[in-house]
């Protein structure tokens, strides 16, 4: 529960809650980086249009250099960290398994966009998949295989449920 | 001997200079990880010729105060040759840690009689309760490896995929030179000029060390820094002083840098030359083509941290070469080598000699007025489009002679280019950015591009790679455009394979034959043949079966540098409302393959952003300056323009193994040209080839 008399905005971050102070215009991407160390977010332009800051903002896909931390009072925030779990998620596994990436500096927004949405939409097919990645660029060229690990991903949630 | 050691052993010829034993085995490489996974091979490689598991190693990557100065990790050669020098070092570190094993055993036994496997001392396959890592302490790290490397024979070693050892903390974790932390770290942006010759006239500098978060105000010449807390507020201060200053430039306009190129007059060197060109008569077909500057377009801009400490410093960047870097810093400070130490750290995806150095330098400059005290520098993207430097422009015409039998008879190339390699403290200057403008300027001297011996600069895969008996190749060094150039992944070779695959195509279609067969009947080096052969056959009933409106396949084959990997690919197109490219297939052949995945994974990486390159990317301009700030500005390929890709590889274990990286920017261009053109019936010969460059071809 949020308590108003507290300075900052109240926040859950992978599950853990945690409330941020300081200017209310800062990015979600600095906090999470800066405040949090959670540093797989990255900073690819800052200008809401590369999607490497690409978080989960209440079970949608997110740009986290675009939003201010003061409209954030009570969000969920997931990050490529809450992929570490155990076992990790079947994203991550399916990444891993495909060498699906060079850098892999896209690859924690890329996460975060293909997980939200398998949530919304399980069965979404390749195709849908890579207009839900338009907003993720990748320059090292490995978008083939990182639809191919989206879909081996969905099939195995669709699998495990 | 296993033949002549490679080029890295010269200068880094003992065992020690490689290989340390402490708790574990410890192999050290000039080379760097450039974000394909070339570390994982290496440690494959060196990992295997010992006889341990990959993980029973570990690998340290360059750094200028360990590690064999390789120079730069570039031109796909970080497994040819790196590799190559590892193997060497594994092999005679395995030949030394049996000859230990000899003396321990008894009966004492052959040397032949031994080997390692999988870590441990066999003697004719029996274990003898000897290990790699217990006998590797023994070993006199003083010997010369050439003395002592027996490599394995080809058919001992595995081509096989590993995990990539650095991939899983890229997904999750915090591993790049942008994610360094350091207690006491300040954060710097630069403020760079908008062109290399410009002076700062305005700027308050009391305002920008007035904003929130800034503690200090660098200036030297015309560069201006701004440190602060946080990386954010760095950030907004740097926005703040870029919109605020105000620079002045003696460079003129350029209204139409290609067609300046396309029309210069600068002087064309030959670079090659076999057979005569005595007669210019006869059946001359002519295609002249030209791409724009293109951008690197990282997806991470270049960061560095740096930190002062008396009169030493100690730089951490992705720059693609430590040695270099750290020749170039001490060019520009006027200041000795063995005061600078640079080690690497990973950046985003590295296509070539981008902003890393430079924003290194920025560093360097910022943190000398904070000393004991890390600084790290994270350009913005602005300054990744502004200040990096830039792939040139070019434009190469390629005329053939089609002589009896419908063979060519000719070749004659002209490539027109602004210089490509201008690399750090390469030709004597430091050539990083803010060294041109410092109050002690230390100017870049011209780039003379890279000469044909070591695989060409601008005219790099200009010699055709078919049998046509006369050919002449000249290039022409535009230096009078002012834009900052230098090496872009494929340098020359993306522009003259384009160029010179569709000439072929065009006189393929000319004379109505099919383009895989006309190009056989110029080919006789068997694995030039064998590649296009294995292309035709996978994609024959796929060509057969279709045909609608608007649709077309297309070629484009090379070896790359007519000397490294052979790459052919077939792409089709179908235009509508757009050009969409349906269907990627390639075939490699790159001689013996290390990681077939891993191969597999930069040729499709090449073929995605050389599709990026040849429909949608160009650099705008605004006078002398670029015009870009954005991924607005400057569009790349997105998920759903991305086509359905396969790369098959030829394996050849008994060659020499050769680069992926770079093999397939260059036929992948010209096989998107070529189909585009099946496609409508006209040739778009000027880059990027888009739905409004096709109309207007088509009303041409
Ligand atoms: S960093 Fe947020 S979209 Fe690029
Ligand atoms: S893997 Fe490098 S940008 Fe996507």
């Amino acid at each position: 529960m949020a308590r108003t008399e507290e300075p900052g905005v109240a926040l859950t971050v992978n599950g853990r809650p945690v409330r941020i102070a300081g200017d209310p215009d800062r990015p979600l991407l600095d906090v999470l980086r800066e405040d949090l160390g959670l540093k797989a977010t990255r900073f690819g332009c800052g200008q809401g249009t590369c999607g490497a800051c690409t978080v989960v903002v209440d079970g949608e896909a997110g740009l986290s250099c675009d939003l201010p931390l003061g409209e954030l009072e009570g969000a969920r925030i997931e990050t490529a960290e809450g992929l570490l779990s155990d076992p990790p998620h079947p994203l991550l596994d399916a990444f891993l398994a495909r060498q699906a990436g060079q850098c892999g500096y896209c690859l924690p927004g890329i996460l975060m966009a293909a997980k939200a949405l398998l949530e919304t939409e399980p069965a979404a097919d390749r195709r849908r998949i890579a207009e839900a990645l338009d907003a993720n660029l990748c320059r090292c060229g490995a978008h083939h295989r990182i639809l191919d690990a989206v879909e081996q991903a969905a099939r195995e949630m669709a699998g495990a449920t | 001997m296993p033949g002549n050691p490679p080029a890295p052993l010269n200068d880094a010829p003992l065992l020690g200079d490689w290989v340390a034993v402490d708790a574990g085995i410890t192999f050290y490489t000039g080379r760097v990880e450039l974000g394909q996974g070339n570390l994982t091979a290496l440690a494959q490689m060196a990992a295997d010729e010992l006889g341990v598991a990959p993980e029973a190693i570990a690998l340290v990557p360059a750094r200028t105060d360990r590690t064999p100065n390789e120079g730069y990790t570039v031109g796909s050669m970080s497994v040819s040759q790196g590799g190559q020098a590892l193997r060497w070092a594994a092999s005679a570190l395995r030949h030394l840690i049996l000859r230990a094993a000899a003396q321990a055993l008894s009966p004492r036994p052959e040397l032949a009689e031994l080997d390692i496997v999988e870590g441990a001392v066999l003697r004719d396959g029996a274990a003898t309760g000897l290990t790699a890592a217990g006998l590797a302490g023994r070993v006199d790290l003083s010997a010369q490896i050439a003395d002592h490397a027996r490599l394995r024979r080809p058919e001992e070693r595995r081509a096989r995929d590993l995990p990539r050892i650095d991939l899983k903390e890229r997904l999750t974790a915090a591993p790049f030179v942008h994610d360094m932390e350091r207690p006491g770290m300040l954060f710097g942006a630069p403020v760079h000029p908008p062109h290399m010759d410009a002076a700062l006239m305005s700027l308050d500098l009391d305002a920008l060390a007035r904003r929130s978060g800034v503690v200090e105000v660098v200036r030297d010449g015309s560069f201006v820094g701004v440190l602060a807390t946080s990386p954010l507020a760095a950030q907004r201060a740097g926005e703040w002083a870029r919109a605020q200053g105000d620079w002045a430039s003696d460079t003129a306009e350029v209204g139409d840098p290609v067609g300046a190129i396309a029309r210069s007059e600068a002087p064309a060197e030959t670079v090659f030359e076999t057979g005569s060109f005595n007669r210019n008569d006869g059946d001359w077909h002519e295609v002249e083509v030209s791409r724009p500057y293109l951008f690197h377009a990282s997806i991470g801009p270049a960061a560095a941290v740096a930190l002062w400490e008396g009169d030493a410093v100690t730089v951490w960047s992705q720059a693609q070469g430590v040695f270099p870097l750290r020749k170039a810093i001490a060019m520009a400070l006027r200041k000795p080598e063995d005061q600078i130490t640079v080690i690497h750290r990973p950046g985003a995806g590295c296509y070539g000699h981008n902003g890393a150095d430079d924003a290194a330098f920025d560093a360097v400059l910022m943190a000398r007025a904070v000393p004991g005290r890390p600084v790290k520098v994270v350009w913005s993207r602005a300054d990744e489009f502004r200040a990096a430097p830039m792939g040139p422009a070019m434009v190469t015409r390629v005329r053939a002679l089609l002589g009896p039998e419908r063979r060519i008879k000719a070749m004659d190339i002209v490539v027109n280019s602004p210089p490509h390699a201008h690399r750090p403290s390469a030709g004597g200057t430091p050539n990083l950015r803010a060294a041109a403008y410092l109050a002690d300027p230390v100017p870049p001297a011209p780039s003379k591009d890279i000469p044909a011996t070591r695989g060409g600069g601008a005219d790099r895969n200009a010699v055709p790679g078919y049998d046509v008996g006369n050919v002449r190749v000249r290039k022409r060094l535009v230096y009078d455009l002012p834009y900052r150039t230098s090496s872009l992944r494929s340098l020359g070779a993306f522009t003259n394979v384009l160029a010179i695959e569709s000439c072929i195509d065009e006189i393929a279609a000319r004379i109505g034959e099919d383009p895989f067969a006309f190009r056989l009947r110029h080919l006789e080096d068997p694995r030039a043949r064998a590649v296009l052969e294995r292309l035709e056959e996978e994609t024959r009933a796929a060509r057969a079966a279709d045909m609608p409106e608007a649709t077309g396949w297309g070629l484009g084959f090379a070896r790359y540098k007519g000397s490294s990997g052979y790459c052919g690919v077939l792409a089709r197109v179908e235009l509508d409302d757009q050009i969409r490219v349906t269907d990627a297939v390639a075939v490699a052949d790159i001689g013996e393959v290390v990681s077939p995945d891993g191969a597999r994974n930069q040729i499709e990486g090449g073929i995605v952003q050389s599709i990026s390159w040849t429909l949608k990317e160009a650099v705008q301009f605004d006078g002398a300056a670029v015009a870009d700030n954005s991924w607005l500005d400057y569009p790349i390929l997105r998920f759903s323009e991305v086509p359905r890709l396969r790369v098959d590889l030829i394996d050849r274990p008994e060659e020499a193994p050769l680069g992926a990286g770079e093999i397939s920017q260059g036929p992948t261009a010209a096989a998107l040209a070529n189909a585009v053109r099946q496609a409508v019936g006209v040739r778009v010969t000027r880059l990027p080839i888009t739905r409004d460059a096709v109309i207007a071809a088509l009303s041409a």
